[in-house]
């Protein structure tokens, strides 16, 4: 006769299953271990949803702004010469050239601009029909003094249709009328314009900065753009729509990987959770286990009955997770913007958008993290001796004694050995998984570490603390159960503290070094249309009070076929000690009379381009490219994409540039900076230009840092919450495992106070044990970002700093909530009933 | 040296049980006494009020001179650990501990760390022929092995009074027969008084006298020696 196999499985699943309701408290530490999972799950996909609209938003502007040219072809941020637009609209291969001239454009009195297009509409109708507005007269595209703005850009300036819109060119207003609505992408905020009135009323006269191409049937767009881009000159290149999209993306894909790491992150450390709950679960059930074993249930079976178990728990942390994860990710692009604070989304906000590939992929990831945490426990289930586990007696079995040490050795060589690895397409992935590796590796020498710690500990006087020690001396891979968790949120808060504070306050000093003067002016921020011209610029230096005033002129450049480009700073600086101006790191040369001029480039601009100092570069200046020396590298860490200094007098004299953007003010010796800044405001214009103090900049620098890193924060915060519960949930079960024992040490004359002294003392050790070794890992690991994970990223280097005070704080914290949760998990142990557990079977 | 007196002990929420209904008991100093009964009839639960681990709802509990009743859970806790000694089913010997700390434990929770009571640990454990064992760990022991650690737990701080429960529940009849024979040596060498809470005849056979428990209260079967 067979068995009925669906009767035989249901028996089978509540043999095993029905022991997480028969033993106390194994249904609420699993409901722990889902709500960790959950979390872990909600992280990670709150970061994916994020990212999937920020990519979303990036795609959607570009195919506004590029529509259907097949080829696009650009130069610096000061544009070329449109003299090049009737030479490509004459080319055989293009079917329509619409030139376009787009500009960053100043609102005066706000902090921010609009991005500002000029285009030809017959032009831009067949090839950006998206760019093109809704006219009621015809003839308002054409006009010099209508602009046309999107729906977001309407709603967030408070305007309408036949309102008057001020901006600013120079420090004068320029005064436009709303004619309609373009729509495209409705979430941009943009206006468009004719590109002749903008070229006059912006004073780019003659200069363009981007021609859309389509091409005619039958060319081939590769081959296309290779002959057009030899035909173009210094800093003017041909580029698919596709790669400039893909070129911004890059420059946040850094930011977002870096967040969807830490989201990885917490999902880790809720895995880790599942393995403790699930191994102390198997541990409690070793004798129903071994009565089914004998029964003849098989070791796969009983295997695959555990890996099921932690199946459940991921479907059920999944679903929860999902739902939380949309959630979290509406709450925080609505508080802390799309970019999560990092500004690359100025001005957008729009709604989320559902991620189904995401939301399958996460789920996956929180099913898959619950069965690989449940796997180990589920192999040690089967390989349990059965005769062993049935022996009567307090001769309990030392799970995972054994564990070979060289495993754990072995991960962090490897780890250390992926440092060394270069990045892959910019990602720092050898980098992470160094970091993984090594925190797998302290994990599996947990046991030993915890061993060796815990044999320095002098021998107590109190019979309860010797006790204790004695207990998780002897156990060490229990230990490693109930610390595996907390140690890898520790190690990770740690890593990201000592980061932090090395970024911090590198930040800091390098603030100090860049903002020497007493005053700084600035014609608008971020802006193409707000300067400072040549006669201003003389005013400005003849208001009593000033000392002396260097001025500086940003402009960008375009500087391969890839159009990877780098900001050029001109500035006033002295040549032979650049050091006073720009934080020199490394070696530095002085060019020879014969030698080409010197430029100093930042440590981005060097990484990206592979620059050495003493190298000669070439700059498209002018349509031109021009040699420079390279002559120094310097920390940056205002602008990610590069940056390269060069003298302004000669940027001028290459260029006939006389704009600046900002000047630095030093004041007479006596002469208040309050007195100046009235005097500065009293120039023609001078009620648009921002002055500030460089304490102020300082301020804004550190605050913009910390809204940056405060989504990290969050995600820290969690990692170390899923760890403390992890600790508390294992000392919870460890806890009602050794009722028996507290039950004999009763007997033996223990009083209750002595028993909970026992259990504080074993929370403070494991504590003591899971913050040296966590804290420790977290330097380690910490070492890995700042010289690692940042610089592959984002081309940034920092000094090491070690925030003592706050990993202090951190450890005396961790340390005295464990020891109370250890305390309050063993309570039930002082409970009159705990008396009678000597009589228990299991 | 044990007296109880109308001993009453009820068990249980909404359906109470009432385990102990009237029960008295008079043990001599030096006895080693045998209880048998059918499974429930309290047995265990006649240890653990001797022991000062349960509390009767009525009735007088009188151990080595003192009244239980007055004393708190801390007080109790004092006395058994300094005058009693126990002997369980399942051995319960500490598995992280070594047998010689094992033990040594009830003179180490009574304080007395002396030189000369390493000594007595090593004298216990030559008395259960584990002398060579002091260092080993308790998973290498087999189970008659352990219960004779259990027996030298139980008397290495001199206890008035040692209290057995199915110290043989565990043990083939060979070990079973060895580990009682060495219990009442033991208890006999040092004029403690025991009681031996047991299901088998051939345990009882080993004590000055048996007591049956029943439902309605303790029938003295005799002297079984």
């Amino acid at each position: 006769m067979h068995a009925d196999p669906a009767l035989t499985r249901v028996s089978l699943a509540r043999a095993t299953l029905g022991g997480f309701a028969a033993f106390p408290g194994t249904t609420g530490r699993a409901l722990v271990a889902v709500c960790a999972v959950a979390l872990g799950v909600a992280l990670g996909f709150a970061v994916q949803l994020i990212n999937h609209t920020a990519v979303s938003e990036f795609n959607a502007a570009f195919a506004t702004l590029s529509g259907d040219a097949d080829l696009q072809v650009q130069g610096g941020r000061s544009g070329f010469p449109e003299e090049l637009y009737p030479r490509l609209a004459r080319d055989a291969a293009v079917a329509v050239a619409s030139p376009v001239l787009q500009l960053e454009a100043t609102l005066p009195g706000a902090d921010e601009t609009l991005t500002l297009i000029g285009i030809d509409v017959l032009r831009a109708a067949a090839v950006t029909p998206g760019l093109v507005g809704e006219v009621q007269d015809r003839f308002d595209a054409l006009r010099p003094d209508t602009v046309f703005l999107t729906p977001a850009a309407l709603a967030s300036l408070a305007r309408r249709r036949g309102d008057t819109l001020t901006l600013q060119n120079g420090l004068d207003p320029v005064e436009l009328r709303i004619a309609g609505v373009v729509h495209g992408n409705g979430e941009a905020r943009m206006g468009v314009m004719d590109i002749g009135g903008m070229q006059d009323r912006f004073a780019r006269a003659g200069r363009i900065t981007r021609i859309d191409l389509r091409l005619r049937p039958g060319f081939d767009v590769k081959r296309t753009r290779e002959r057009l881009a030899r035909m173009m000159p210094a800093g003017v290149s041909v580029v698919s729509p596709r790669s400039n999209a893909e070129s911004t993306e890059r420059l946040t894909r850094a930011y977002r990987v870096n967040l969807d790491v830490l989201a990885l992150v917490a999902l880790f450390t809720g895995a880790l959770l599942v393995f403790s709950t699930q191994a102390l679960a198997v541990l409690r059930r070793r004798v129903p286990f071994a009565v089914l074993r004998s029964l003849g249930l098989t070791r796969g079976a009983l295997m695959r009955l555990v890996v099921r178990e932690g199946a459940v728990l991921g479907v059920l942390g999944a679903l929860a997770g999902l739902a939380l994860g949309f959630a979290i990710a509406t709450l925080a692009t609505r508080w802390f913007g799309l970019d999560l604070g990092a500004g690359f989304f100025r001005g957008r906000a729009p709604g989320i958008a559902m991620d189904w590939t995401g939301a399958a992929l996460f789920g996956a990831c929180g099913v898959a993290a619950a069965m690989l945490g449940s796997v180990a426990p589920a192999r040690d289930a089967a390989r349990a001796p059965p005769a062993l586990a049935l022996k009567a007696g307090d001769v309990d079995v030392e799970w995972g004694r054994g564990r070979s040490v060289w495993l754990g050795v072995a991960a962090c060589v490897a780890g250390a050995g992926a440092t060394l690895l270069p990045p892959v397409h910019d990602l720092p992935l050898f980098g992470y998984l160094a970091i993984a590796l090594l925190l797998l590796g302290t994990l599996g020498l947990l046991p030993a570490l915890s061993a060796l710690l815990l044999a320095g500990v002098p021998r107590p006087r109190a019979p309860a603390v010797a006790l204790a020690l004695a207990q998780i001396r002897h156990t060490p891979a229990q230990s490693t159960l109930s610390l595996a968790a907390m140690v890898a949120g520790v190690s990770l808060m740690a890593a990201m503290a000592i980061m932090v504070a090395s970024f911090r306050g590198s930040l800091e000093t390098w603030l100090d070094e860049v903002l020497p003067a007493d005053l700084y002016v600035r014609a608008g921020a971020g802006s193409d249309t707000a300067y400072l011209t040549p006669p201003l610029q003389a005013q400005l230096e003849r208001v009593p009070g000033v000392a002396r005033v260097e001025f500086l002129r940003a402009t960008s450049l375009a500087l391969d076929d890839d159009a990877r480009r780098v900001t050029l700073l001109a500035r006033d600086i002295d040549p032979h000690r650049p050091m006073d101006r720009l934080a020199l790191i490394g070696p530095t040369v002085t060019p020879g009379a014969n030698d080409p001029p010197p430029a100093w480039v930042s440590e981005a601009a060097a990484d990206r381009f592979g620059w050495h100092v003493g190298e000669t570069i070439r700059l498209p200046l002018a349509e031109r490219l021009e040699p420079f020396t390279v002559a120094g590298v310097w920390r940056d860490y205002a602008r990610q994409q590069g940056a390269i200094v060069v003298e302004r007098a000669l940027y001028t004299r290459l260029t006939g540039d006389a704009w600046v953007n900002d000047a630095a003010v030093w004041l007479a010796r006596d002469a208040r900076a309050a007195d100046i800044e009235r005097a500065l405001r009293a120039l023609p214009g001078g009620d648009r230009v921002d002055v500030a103090t460089p304490g102020e900049l300082r301020a804004v620098s550190l605050r913009i840092f910390d809204r940056t890193f405060a989504v990290t924060y969050a995600l820290e915060a969690v990692a170390v919450l899923i760890g403390l519960t992890g600790l508390s949930s294992a000392f919870g079960a460890l806890v009602l495992r050794r009722r028996r024992e507290f039950g004999v040490l009763r007997h033996l004359g223990l009083t209750r106070r002595q028993i909970g002294t026992m259990l504080a003392t074993a929370g403070l050790l494991l504590a003591g044990v899971g913050a040296v070794v966590g804290i420790a890992l977290g330097f380690v690991i910490a070492l890995i970002l700042i010289h690692v994970v940042n610089r592959q990223s984002f081309h940034w280097s920092m000094d090491l700093a070690i925030p003592w005070v706050g990993l202090a704080a951190l450890a005396a914290a961790l340390l005295a909530l464990a020891t109370v949760t250890a305390w309050l998990s063993g309570r039930a142990a002082m409970r009159d009933d705990v008396v009678r557990a000597v009589k228990d079977d299991w | 040296m044990i007296r109880l007196s109308d001993i009453r002990k009820t068990f249980g929420g909404a359906s109470r049980r009432v385990v102990l209904d009237g029960l008295s008991l008079h043990v001599e100093a030096g006895e080693f006494i045998a209880v048998r009964g059918e499974s429930g009839v309290g047995k265990s639960t006649l240890l653990n009020l001797i022991a000062g681990l349960d509390r009767p709802d009525a009735g007088s509990v009188v151990v080595a001179g003192v009244d239980l009743a007055p004393l708190d859970d801390d007080a109790l806790t004092r006395l058994r650990r300094e005058r009693i000694g126990f002997v369980f089913q399942a051995f319960h010997i500490l598995p992280y501990l070594t047998v010689a700390q094992n033990v040594a434990l009830p003179l180490v929770l009574n304080g007395r760390r002396a030189a000369g009571e390493e000594g007595r640990v090593l004298e216990m454990l030559e008395g259960v022929a584990l002398a060579d064992r002091a260092e080993s760990a308790p998973r290498e022991l087999s189970g008659g092995e352990l219960q004779r650690v259990a027996i030298a737990r139980a008397l290495v701080h001199r206890p008035a009074i040692v209290l057995a429960d199915e110290p043989t529940g565990n043990l083939d009849p060979a070990s079973a027969a060895e580990v009682i024979e060495l219990l009442r040596l033991a208890v006999k060498q040092q004029g403690a008084t025991a009681i031996l809470v047991t299901h088998s005849p051939v345990a009882a056979a080993s004590a000055d006298r048996v007591l049956v428990m029943r439902a309605d209260g303790m029938v003295d079967a005799g002297n079984a020696r």
